[in-house]
């Protein structure tokens, strides 16, 4: 059950080679074992994990199960699902238990899966290396010095852990790719539209984005057609019909422009996830592919731009806690505005604070034609740049993260180094386009490194099929951590 | 870009957020950074551009004018800090 992919396990299941109830221990057991060291579940709930099993279980044997019907799935604590605590990894949350679920939730359950826990993430997903969480950091199995990566990075360490097969992630700047690349696994953002925000808690809405994370680009193909789909009470999903994301993945590779921005690979990248990029290219090629040299003259500012954009829109999305309806009020207040202000001051963590000051002020009289304006009006540049480059190309590669999992406090006192650890996966947010990350190699240190697959609107069937093609040819994504190898 | 106390006092107040004292200088000290960075889009000219606020350039959706949501108030009210007979109790706002 260890290194199966979902649609081995889906074959399993419905062989009755084992059951759901039998899959969903046997997880449950890792996740006993190793979430005591990795931190990467803010929520277990055995009880109800075993109940989804039988319920799988039962409609296994009718004969009525799906690809993921007993397949148990990890979600981001940032997905309200009900009767389940939903913190958001935020203090201001601690107590919530989501009364709804949200679309991508209830998408899963239609299709039988089980919950096997919410994981632990980044504050309000602000953050790139889980260290905001209110509930701890989540360890980097490969190494527990080592940051996950943020702000999926619970889910992320989840699946390098195989402590569960499947896991879903939220990316706004990068905090599906990220983790996935400093976790060494497989990671998707699809493009903006394509899975329902409903339920999903708000950070940035016009960048925020669902998707899958698994070991690998199978199992993310499979884990999409159940989370894709047009919702009506999210007013920014794409209605254009089911699709099936696995249509594409035994396509060769043979002719495939692969662009590669020079941008990508300049200073400030790290030699050792520049090395192992260039191998994963040079296999590339072997499949049969081109590698065409591109610019995206713009990336430098995406950053800037990013931190005009998403914390303006966190903002006014934040406002809403505020004590009265939900989650975390001050104990001691005078009047309402004190009981606003002390809420607020105690219930976000500071790197919240910190993105809803710097929105507050760029939205604020007098500032915003200077920092909002002038970012939304740079964020065209930045996706005119990609639509120039996809006539030249077919997909973009290049390193995901500049570099290898970092050590837990190396960034953490300067939150500008720390923003410019995404200078090569924001971009894509502020564009809208899909983009994943696939394990290609370690470091010298035994951490792992990511390649960026980045397509152009729509092209999640095309992205995964290079993605699937490159897993063919090489095993990055079936290795384990030590840690999580021999559990007895 | 520098900011001054005064200003994080000021944004705070906007944000709703406390900010004490001791925590002014720590803040304004971040901030001042964040915009540096910031600030380097200055230098782009962006004359003739269309601000872009959204990927995909849609529409709103019109939807028909009819009921779509139920009454679910008390499960609404079960994770609220402080309820009275179907209402969120506040401190006094009007004396």
């Amino acid at each position: 059950m260890l290194n199966l992919s979902l649609k081995q396990l889906a074959a399993a299941l419905g062989d009755r080679k084992f059951s759901s109830v039998e899959l969903t221990q046997y997880f449950l057991k890792r996740t006993a074992a190793l979430n005591p060291t990795l931190n990467a579940f803010i929520t277990l709930n055995p009880e109800v994990s075993l109940e989804q099993a039988r319920q799988a279980d039962a409609r296994l044997e009718m004969g009525q199960g799906q690809v993921l019907t007993g397949i148990p799935v990890a979600h981001k604590d940032i997905f309200c699902t009900k009767g389940w605590l939903t913190t958001c990894g935020s203090k201001m949350l601690y107590n919530f238990v989501s009364p709804y679920d949200a679309h991508v939730i209830e998408q899963f359950n239609q299709s039988g899966s089980v919950i096997i826990g919410k994981t632990n993430m980044d504050e309000f997903a602000m953050g790139s290396s889980n260290e905001t969480s209110y509930f701890g950091p989540v360890k980097n199995p490969w190494d527990i010095g080592a940051v996950p990566g943020g702000s999926s990075g619970g889910s992320a360490a989840t699946i390098a852990a195989r402590m569960a097969p499947a896991a879903t992630g939220t990316d706004t700047g990068g905090s599906i790719r990220q983790p996935a690349a400093l976790c060494g696994i497989t990671g998707l953002k699809p493009t903006y539209g394509i899975c329902s925000r409903f339920g999903m808690i708000a950070f940035a809405s016009s960048l925020d984005q669902a998707g899958p994370m698994a070991r690998s680009a199978e199992d993310c193909a499979v884990l999409l057609n159940a989370m894709a789909g047009f919702d009506q009470r999210d007013a920014t999903s794409i209605d254009r019909g089911k699709e099936d994301y696995t249509r594409d993945l035994d396509q060769p590779l043979v002719g495939l422009r692969i662009g590669l921005p020079r941008e990508y690979f300049a200073t400030g990248l790290s030699a050792e996830v520049g090395r192992a990029v260039e191998t994963a290219l040079v296999e590339y090629r072997k499949l049969g592919a081109l590698t065409i040299d591109i610019s995206l003259p713009k990336t430098e500012l995406s950053v800037p731009v990013y931190y005009v954009l998403a914390p303006a829109e966190a903002s006014s999305n934040l406002a809403r806690f505020d004590g009265v309806r939900y989650g975390y009020r001050a104990p001691e207040y005078d009047d309402l505005t004190d009981m606003y202000e002390k809420t607020r001051a105690e219930g976000f963590g500071a790197e919240v604070k910190r993105r809803i000051m710097i929105g507050t002020y760029v939205l604020s009289h007098g500032y915003y034609d200077a920092y909002y304006l002038q970012a939304q009006k740079i964020r065209r540049i930045i996706a005119d740049n990609f639509t120039e480059a996809f006539k030249l190309c077919d997909v973009i590669m290049g390193p995901t993260s500049p570099s290898v999992a970092f050590d837990f406090g190396a960034k953490s006192g300067d939150p500008v180094e720390m923003y410019l650890n995404d200078i090569y996966t924001i971009a894509v947010n502020l564009a809208g386009l899909p983009g994943m990350s696939i394990p290609c190699g370690f470091s010298g240190s035994g951490r792992p490194v990511g390649l960026q697959i980045v397509g152009n609107y729509f092209a999640e069937a095309k992205m995964l099929n290079v993605a699937h093609q490159y897993q063919l040819a090489t095993d990055w994504h079936q290795r384990i951590p030590d840690l999580a190898k021999d559990l007895s | 870009m520098k900011l001054t106390g005064e200003d994080i006092q000021r944004i705070a107040r906007l944000a709703r957020v406390a900010v004490s004292v001791q925590e002014t200088e720590t803040i304004r000290r971040e901030l001042s950074n964040i915009f540096q960075l910031i600030e380097t889009m200055q230098a782009v000219d962006t004359t003739n551009i269309t601000p872009m606020s959204h990927s995909q350039g849609m529409v709103q959706r019109l939807r028909d004018d009819c009921v779509t949501e139920f009454d679910q108030r008390d499960l609404f009210q079960s994770v609220a800090p402080q309820v009275k007979a179907g209402l969120y109790l506040v401190p006094k706002v009007i004396e």
